[in-house]
C-alpha cells in the first residue's frame, strides 16, 4: 500500500528517488516546449496553447489516477501532502505569480528547464528567484498575517464544493476537453490557419474517446471509504448480512481468560463513550483507521480473533461488513453489542427462579463474570488508538 | 513557428500525469520546483550571515521544519534531476546552446529586467502561496487539494489579467 516512502523507500534511497523523479520531470517538460519562453507565454496572448494541453492533461490523469488507487486501497491519502489551503495568501500568491508569468515568462519548473539547455534569459529569472525568495525571507515578518490568515486546513476541493469527488473529476475531464476544443479554435484564429481546429480523423476521434472514458472512469472509481458506507447504510443490508457472531458469554469468558492473549478488540465507541466506561485490553479504533495504512495491520495480526465493539449491534455489523469487504478476515461482532453485554453480564439480574438446571450454570457464570469484569473495567487503562499515526510527508514548494 | 519538433502536448501531458502519479504514490508528494529555490536560499543566508539566519523567524522555522539542513531536501535532489533530464532532453532533441530568448518586439534591455522582475514575483509569490506550478498549482490538482486549485485559478487569472499591460514583451 502506498505511498511507499517511508516504510518500503527511506532515508537516502529517497533522495535518489528525488533525483530520478526529477530527471524524468526535466525531460518530459524540455519534450513538450518548457524550455522556450515564447512557448510558454503563447499562452496568454494566444498563438500556442502548448502549456495549457500539457498541464491540463498531466492534472486529470494523475487525478484519476489517485482516485483509482485509492478505490482500489493501494494508497492511504491520509499519509499523502494535500496542500493546506490558506485563502487570502493563495489569492494574494497565486496573482502575483501570475503578473510574474507574464512579466518573467517562466515559472520556476520550467525556468530550470530552460536554464538546463543554455537559456540565458531562463537564468536571469532564476536569479530574480532567488531575490525574490529573499525578500520573502527578510520581509516576512511583513507577510506573515497574509501568509497565515484563513487556514481551512486541508479540504480537497469537492468537499469545499459540496458536490462528490466522482462528479468532480467528471466535470474537471470535461472542462478540460471543452477547454482543449476552444483554445484550438482560438490558435488557429490568431495563427491565422485557416484548418478546422478540430476533425473527423483518427487521431482526433481517439483523443475524444480516451476523454470520454477518463471521464466516465471517475463514476467507476469512486471513493472507497464513500461507496462501501454507502453499501452498509442501505436499509436492511446491514441487518441481512452473514457475519461471525459472539454471545455475550463468550466474550465475558475471552475478558476473564484470555492466557494466550488471542482477542483483539476493536473499540469503535466515541471518546466520550469510552471514557465512561474502558474495555479492558481494547484499541480505540475509527472507520477511518479501516482506511489507514499503519492501523489496519492491528487487523491482520495472526492468531487473533477480531472483536468488533460499539454500543449497539448494527454499528458493529456496519463496520464487520466494511472490513471484510476491505478483505481483512477472522472478524466477529459482539452480539447485540455493549448494550447486551451489560445488561446480560454487567448488570445481570436473574430471573427470580432458575427452573433448569443449565439455567442454573448460567446464571452463576454471569453473577461472577459480571463481578469480575467490572473489577477488570475499574482496573483498566483508557483504551488507546490503534497506532499512532505516521506523519504525513512535508511537501509542497 | 516550430524550428524543433516537440512532443505532442497530450501524449507529454499524459507522461507527466503518470510521472506524477508514480511520485505520488512513491513518496506521498507531489511534484515540485520553487521549494527547491528556498532550500537553497536558506542555505545561502545561513553561510553568510549565520547570525541573522538564527535569529530571523522565516530562517528559524524552516530550520525547525527541516533537520537535516537545508540542502538536504527532497526538492533540492528533484531540482538536480530536473537540471539533467532537461539538460539531457536537450542533447537529444538537439536544443543545446546558449540563446537569449524574447519577444520579436522587446529589446534585450527589457527582457533582462523583465526576468529579473517576473523571478522577483514568482520568488514571492510562490513563498506566499506554498507552492508554485508544480507544487501547488499541478500537484494541487492531482489530490483535488482546494488550496492548491485556488492557487491554481489565480495564477492563471493574474497572468491572464495582466498580460495586456505586457504585451510589447511578448507580441
Amino acid at each position: 500500500m502506498g505511498p511507499l516512502v517511508p516504510d518500503i523507500i527511506s532515508g537516502n534511497l529517497n533522495f535518489i528517488a528525488a533525483l530520478l523523479i526529477g530527471v524524468l520531470f526535466g525531460m518530459v517538460l524540455e519534450q513538450a516546449g518548457f524550455s522556450s519562453t515564447r512557448k510558454l507565454v503563447g499562452l496568454f496572448y494566444g498563438y500556442d496553447f502548448t502549456v495549457l494541453r500539457v498541464f491540463f492533461t498531466a492534472g486529470v490523469t494523475a487525478m484519476l489516477g489517485v482516485i483509482a488507487l485509492e478505490h482500489f486501497g493501494l494508497l492511504d491519502l491520509s499519509l499523502v501532502y494535500i496542500n493546506p489551503t490558506f485563502v487570502w495568501a493563495a489569492v494574494a500568491g497565486g496573482l502575483i505569480m501570475g503578473l510574474g508569468f507574464v512579466v518573467g515568462g517562466f515559472c520556476p519548473g520550467t525556468s530550470f528547464c530552460a536554464a538546463a539547455i543554455g537559456k540565458t534569459d531562463a537564468m536571469v529569472f532564476i536569479a530574480g528567484a532567488f531575490a525574490g525568495v529573499l525578500v520573502f525571507a527578510e520581509g516576512y515578518p511583513l507577510f506573515e498575517s497574509l501568509y497565515k490568515a484563513a487556514p481551512w486546513g486541508n479540504p480537497r476541493i469537492f468537499e469545499t464544493l459540496g458536490i462528490s469527488q466522482s462528479m468532480f473529476a467528471f466535470l474537471l475531464v470535461i472542462v478540460a476537453m471543452l477547454a482543449f476544443w476552444t483554445v484550438s479554435i482560438i490558435e488557429n484564429k490568431v495563427n491565422g490557419v485557416k484548418e478546422k481546429p478540430v476533425r473527423f480523423t483518427p487521431y482526433y476521434i481517439a483523443l475524444a474517446s480516451a476523454g470520454i472514458l477518463l471521464a466516465g472512469s471517475a463514476f467507476i472509481f469512486t471513493g472507497r471509504k464513500a461507496s462501501l458506507l454507502k453499501t452498509v447504510n442501505a436499509p436492511g443490508f446491514a441487518q441481512d448480512y452473514k457475519l461471525e457472531t459472539m454471545t455475550p458469554d463468550e466474550f465475558a469468558y475471552r475478558l476473564m481468560n484470555d492466557r494466550e492473549n488471542k482477542l483483539q478488540i476493536m473499540d469503535f465507541r466515541p471518546e466520550e463513550e469510552r471514557k465512561k466506561m474502558n474495555l479492558p485490553g481494547a484499541t480505540a479504533y475509527t472507520l477511518d483507521n479501516l482506511f489507514e495504512k499503519a492501523p489496519s495491520r492491528a487487523l491482520l495480526f495472526r492468531g487473533k480473533i477480531n472483536v468488533f465493539a460499539a454500543e449497539d449491534e448494527l454499528t458493529e455489523r456496519k463496520m464487520a461488513i466494511i472490513a471484510e469487504k476491505m478483505g481483512f478476515k477472522r472478524i466477529k461482532v459482539l452480539q447485540g453489542g455493549l448494550n447486551e453485554f451489560r445488561e446480560q453480564i454487567l448488570n445481570f439480574k436473574p430471573a427470580k427462579t432458575a427452573s433448569k438446571f443449565e439455567l442454573e450454570n448460567t446464571y452463576r457464570f454471569r453473577k461472577k463474570a459480571g463481578r469480575e469484569i467490572r473489577e477488570l473495567i475499574q482496573k483498566a487503562k483508557p483504551s488507546g488508538p490503534a497506532t499512532r499515526k505516521l506523519k504525513r510527508v512535508l511537501g509542497g514548494c | 513557428m516550430k524550428e524543433t519538433k516537440y512532443m505532442n502536448s497530450y501524449l507529454a501531458g499524459f507522461l507527466l500525469g503518470l510521472l506524477l502519479l508514480a511520485t505520488i504514490f512513491i513518496t506521498g508528494r507531489g511534484l515540485g520546483a520553487s521549494g527547491a529555490l528556498k532550500s537553497l536560499t536558506v542555505a545561502a543566508v545561513e553561510a553568510a550571515a549565520p547570525a541573522h539566519a538564527g535569529a530571523a523567524t522565516f530562517y528559524k522555522d524552516y530550520a525547525a521544519d527541516h533537520s537535516g539542513g537545508p540542502l538536504k531536501n527532497w526538492l533540492v535532489f528533484e531540482a538536480i534531476g530536473v537540471l539533467l533530464g532537461a539538460f539531457i532532453s536537450g542533447l537529444v532533441s538537439d536544443r543545446l546552446g546558449f540563446k537569449f530568448e524574447k519577444g520579436p518586439s522587446a529589446t534585450t534591455r527589457m527582457r533582462v529586467a523583465g526576468a529579473l522582475t517576473g523571478g522577483l514575483l514568482w520568488g514571492v509569490g510562490a513563498q506566499l502561496g506554498r507552492g508554485c506550478t508544480s507544487g501547488a498549482a499541478l500537484s494541487g490538482m492531482a489530490v483535488m487539494s482546494t488550496g492548491g486549485i485556488m492557487t491554481m485559478v489565480f495564477i492563471f487569472a493574474g497572468a491572464y489579467g495582466f498580460a495586456y499591460f505586457v504585451r510589447k514583451l511578448w507580441i
